[in-house]
């Protein structure tokens, strides 16, 4: 019985840093089934959605649940879940060990340093500036508006609990800063350098992600993330439109 | 022209892989998937294929890609497909969408929104594709066994 418990243990704490990190639902429910299966478990039921997992060992038997309230991407996180996954799979490390190591891996803060975020924020601004056909005059307005929208963003994001208003306010922050470069003479394009300084903000992966959970059957996460995208398109639209509502 | 391009959606695609959290030793990686699928969808254009057929088999050309980048490094392919598939991610027509949207423009508004259905669901398709590919030769060498 206590080998049980420990087993639920590590497969939804498994689950939970995967989904934390922004794992597509299918790979979560995936990940628990093999390590439970690699740990004895003949029939493994796991069922996980953007908001919340929930996990038992057999078809009767207790419920595990949790709630996730937020999420991100963290590519790091899932990729050293799936070396640990691939550890148990292996028989490589015992029960304990394994959950020491997910433990590990759920404290840590493997995030790049926020200036490494903002400059990179501001090259992919600049660089799909000229990929959605501006000119090279607008790279360096839409690095600056990227930058900045994406500074915006993160410092909102700790003081506003409602990520939509962040995203609305790093929006915001885009539009003002491209609309003050292009009135100094900055920049050619003001709605090239818009576009590409909102890119670090829109949904894009959301959409496709949504798409593609709908596709392989996980109707309720493919629907739920697919509002989640129209929203955060939805509050990065009235940013701009801010903007644009004054020029 | 084409220059300008590769070094653009190379950046782009690897600052993308730095706000994604992708492990260091992935991210040029993630550079190189981004761009061939990139240079791949503007090649398509600029021959004058419509945007939504040339976004699917741009997007298959990244899902193939980082299948063999996750096979090669043993990395989960999430973190390749992610990143390489931002360029081609309709971003700029959702914005111009929504633009449209506030600024009353309803009926152009429909058509961009339309349009993002559209590739969305083509890279969905795209990305989909390998995977089942994949699925099939692994079923089919199962039963060959």
């Amino acid at each position: 019985m206590e080998e049980t418990v420990a087993i639920e243990k590590i497969c939804m704490l498994a689950g939970k840093i995967m989904l934390v990190s922004g794992a597509e639902t299918n790979r979560v429910e995936d990940t628990m089934n093999r390590i439970a299966s690699s740990f004895g478990i003949e029939n493994p039921q796991s069922y996980a959605t953007p908001t919340g997992i929930n996990f038992s060992v057999d078809v009767a038997a207790t419920t595990n649940s949790l709630r996730i309230i937020r999420r991100s991407t963290d590519l790091h996180k899932i990729d050293k879940v799936n070396i640990v996954s691939r550890k148990i799979a292996g028989g490589e490390i015992t029960i304990t060990e394994a959950f020491r190591q997910l433990k590990e891996i759920d404290r840590e803060n493997t995030a790049y340093p926020a200036w490494v975020q903002i400059l990179a924020a501001g090259l992919a601004s600049g660089g799909f500036t000229i990929m959605y056909g501006g000119t090279w005059g607008d790279f360096l307005p839409a690095f600056f508006a990227g930058a900045i929208g994406f500074t915006g963003l993160l410092s909102f994001e700790r003081v506003v609990e409602i990520r939509f208003l962040a995203e609305f306010f790093g929006a915001f922050l885009v539009g003002a800063s491209a609309y003050l470069f292009f009135r100094m003479g900055f920049g050619n394009l003001i709605n090239m350098v818009i576009i590409g300084g909102v890119m670090p903000l829109v949904p894009g992966l959301h959409i496709t992600n949504a798409v593609r959970d709908l596709m392989s059957g996980h109707l309720v996460s493919g629907l739920s993330k697919g509002v989640e995208a129209v929203l955060t398109a939805f509050a990065i639209g009235a940013g701009v439109a801010v903007i644009y509502s004054f020029v | 022209m084409i220059i300008t391009q590769l070094i653009t959606s190379f950046i782009a695609s690897s600052a993308f892989g730095v706000l994604f959290n992708a492990p260091r030793n992935a991210l040029i990686q993630c550079g190189f998937v981004g761009m061939l699928g990139w240079i791949l969808y503007y090649l398509l254009v600029e021959r004058g294929m419509d945007v939504v057929p040339a976004t699917t088999i741009a997007a298959m050309l990244v899902a193939v890609l980082s299948h063999s980048c996750s096979k090669y490094y043993k990395m989960p392919i999430i973190i390749f497909n992610v990143s390489g598939i931002i360029p081609l991610v309709p971003g700029g027509v959702a914005y111009n969408a929504m633009r449209h949207f506030v600024e009353n423009d309803y009926n152009t508004a429909i058509q961009l929104s339309t349009q993002v259905m559209l590739l969305a669901g083509g890279i969905a398709i795209g990305l989909m594709f390998s995977e089942v590919v994949n699925q099939v030769m692994r079923k089919i060498g199962a039963v060959g066994r």
